[in-house]
């Protein structure tokens, strides 16, 4: 047991302790229901670019950014790979599915690949963590960011398996039940459903005992010793968790672009979802899919914006930047925060309020 | 006929907590040389000593916080020198901080309850517990037998310091404890929660050992039957209480000088 937990990185105790235990806090929202419904008749609403494009993306960022979240916000580890899990996981879907690179994809149906994709992942990110939670803090973040640059340049250079700097191309998504999963309609449903799931997981784990003892080893982990937890192995059970999440998010970011290569697991794409889930915020699940959301409409949308006004478009980094550094400099925990105590001095609120939801 | 020593002999491998030459080295500084302590089972034991005396060390090596440099710890005749903290504490060990080691972001209620499920089966269930959950009911009645009830569902941040300090007597007393180890349990707190601290430490089963570091004499002298002295990380002297509090070399020792 390390004495150093003091410098571990702190979160904001989140106001989720005030809700009633045992309940499900979603239920008596009416905000949440308006956005479940929305997200439901989206198809009806949005055109195919907004569907696929926006808000399955932002799904699947926010997906991969709740990994982190779960780590972050109830465990107080930051990890850096989590985009790197998703990645690997991607990968193992080309590899053990069908692709135009017949010399690497093994062929397997896809309801084969992906399990071991899931599987393979899971492992990988457990393994990393098992790694990860001998440090504490800087060291932490050190070791997944080590990890996420390393599988990066393996992805480079390895043409066995990764097939290189070109990556795997033309990945096969499923047909089955006379279905085109990944036309846009249905895999707009797919990439909800499971973005809900995952939600819900973890939003579910938050009150029960793993997930009530994984904040206890956030706020006192040499406590939580002294209780007769095994600090470390609730740490690696947390990683192998968010690591299974990520690996979910994984399957369908290769669905989503039929493709995989190196630069979708760069280090600047780790960094981004770190940005997505502390913009959004790490006290609550649905923060990292609001982060998403803004992250993908500047990414999408500021390119535009800044051409009109007479600058560089590629400098919409630059406003992402401007963004997350007020958002961490007005509001540790992300957009949410921002939002509550602006219902909070709106008077709107009873204090258990969460408002704002968003499901999925 | 009731002295210390003759205790001693009588409790072989039965003893509760058998320490025997315990060292600890902090860098060179010994924080504690060759501590030798024997406690039965139910008995209850303070230990004295002024500031960097090495209670609190005492107190680590025993639960395994800072493993001892040298030496043996027998908890209930087995030998637990090299056991992780985690693995104590299932064992019956208990132990509360001086500085209270709580979990600010959670709910009273969420604390005790971590406490019930950290020695039980199921810490690692996904499964939240139902209406009927047993450790859910333990932690109730924990809750309640110090007398924090009416702000279980209150987060611990919001605690004031004194609840805090009860609290952190309820962490230690989950499930069945078999030996506590109080780390000045009556920091700070009033002339009434100090009758109240009394009250819940002399209430405890006779079955429930514990040793207590606690500067009050009032305090410790009426929950106490035997007495450690420690002084610069030595046991100093060891007694009953009315041997030590009159014995000329305690009191010029304890009560002449560093004492806070």
């Amino acid at each position: 047991m390390s004495l150093a937990h003091d410098a571990r990185v702190t979160v904001r105790p989140a106001t989720m302790a005030q809700r009633p235990a045992r309940a499900w806090p979603e239920v008596n929202n009416p905000a949440a229901w308006i956005v479940a419904v929305i997200l439901l008749i989206m198809p009806l609403i949005a055109n195919s670019f907004f569907l696929i494009e926006i808000f399955a993306t932002t799904l699947i960022l926010g997906t991969i950014a709740l990994s982190l979240m779960f780590l972050a916000g109830y465990g107080g580890m930051v990890s850096l790979m989590q985009l790197t899990i998703a990645g690997f996981s991607a990968y193992m879907v080309a590899v053990f599915g069908v692709s135009a690179n017949t010399n690497i994809s093994l062929g397997w149906p896809w309801w084969l690949a992906v399990p071991m994709a899931l599987t393979l992942a899971t492992a990988f990110g457990t393994l990393g963590g098992a790694l990860a939670v001998r440090t504490e803090g800087i060291y932490t973040i050190m070791i997944t960011l080590a990890i996420g640059a390393a599988f990066y340049y393996f992805t480079n250079q390895n043409w066995a398996i990764f097939n290189g700097h070109t990556g795997i191309n033309t990945v096969a998504t499923p047909h089955f039940w006379g279905v085109n999963w990944r036309a846009d309609i249905p895999f707009y449903y797919v990439v909800l459903a499971v973005a809900a799931f995952c939600y819900f997981a973890v939003e579910y784990l938050s009150r029960a005992p793993f997930g009530l003892a994984l904040q206890g080893v956030r706020d006192n982990p040499r406590r939580m010793a002294a209780l007769g937890f095994n600090v470390n192995a609730h740490r690696v059970a947390a990683y192998a968790f968010a690591s299974f999440v990520a690996a979910l998010a994984g399957v369908l970011q290769v669905w989503n672009y039929r493709q995989i290569s190196p630069g979708s697991v760069s280090v600047g794409a780790c960094i981004d979802i770190l940005i997505i889930a502390v913009v959004g915020g790490i006290t609550r699940p649905i923060g990292p899919f609001i982060g998403a959301l803004i992250f993908v409409l500047l990414r999408t949308f500021a390119l535009d914006f800044l051409v009109r006004l007479g600058l560089d478009g590629n400098r919409f980094r630059l406003l992402i930047g401007l963004g997350f550094l007020a958002i961490v400099f007005w509001s540790s925990d992300g957009v949410i925060g921002l939002w509550q105590r602006w219902r909070q001095r709106q008077g709107l609120n009873a204090p258990s309020s969460r408002g704002g939801r968003r499901h999925g | 006929m009731d002295s210390v020593a003759h205790r001693l002999s009588a409790v072989g491998a039965a003893a509760a907590l058998e320490l025997r030459g315990v060292t600890r080295m902090f860098g060179a500084l010994a924080a504690l040389t060759d501590v030798t302590i024997t406690v039965r089972p139910g008995e209850r034991r303070a230990v004295l000593g002024s500031n960097g005396a090495g209670k609190t060390t005492l107190f680590n090596c025993i639960t395994g916080d800072f493993p001892p440099s040298s030496g043996t710890i027998r908890f209930f005749g087995e030998d637990v020198t090299h056991f992780p903290p985690y693995e104590r504490i299932r064992r019956g060990l208990r132990r509360t901080y001086q500085i209270s080691a709580l979990f600010p972001g959670l709910t009273v209620q969420d604390n005790v309850y971590l406490a019930c499920r950290g020695v039980s089966r199921g810490r690692f269930s996904f499964l939240r517990p139902g209406q009927n959950d047993a450790l859910m009911h333990a932690a109730d009645n924990l809750v309640q037998a110090v007398h924090l009830a009416a702000v279980k569902d209150q987060r611990v941040a919001e605690l004031a310091h004194g609840q805090q300090r009860q609290l952190e007597i309820a962490l230690a007393l989950a499930g069945a404890p078999r030996f506590v180890l109080f780390d000045e349990p009556a920091a700070g707190l009033s002339p009434t929660e100090r009758a109240e601290l009394i009250e819940i430490l002399t209430s405890l089963p006779a079955h429930i050992g514990y040793i207590i570091i606690e500067h009050d004499m009032d305090v410790a002298l009426r929950v106490v039957e035997s007495v450690t002295m420690m002084h610069n990380g030595r046991v100093f002297k060891e007694g009953l209480p009315q041997e030590i509090q009159s014995d000329p070399e305690v009191q010029e020792l304890y009560l002449g000088g560093g004492h806070e």
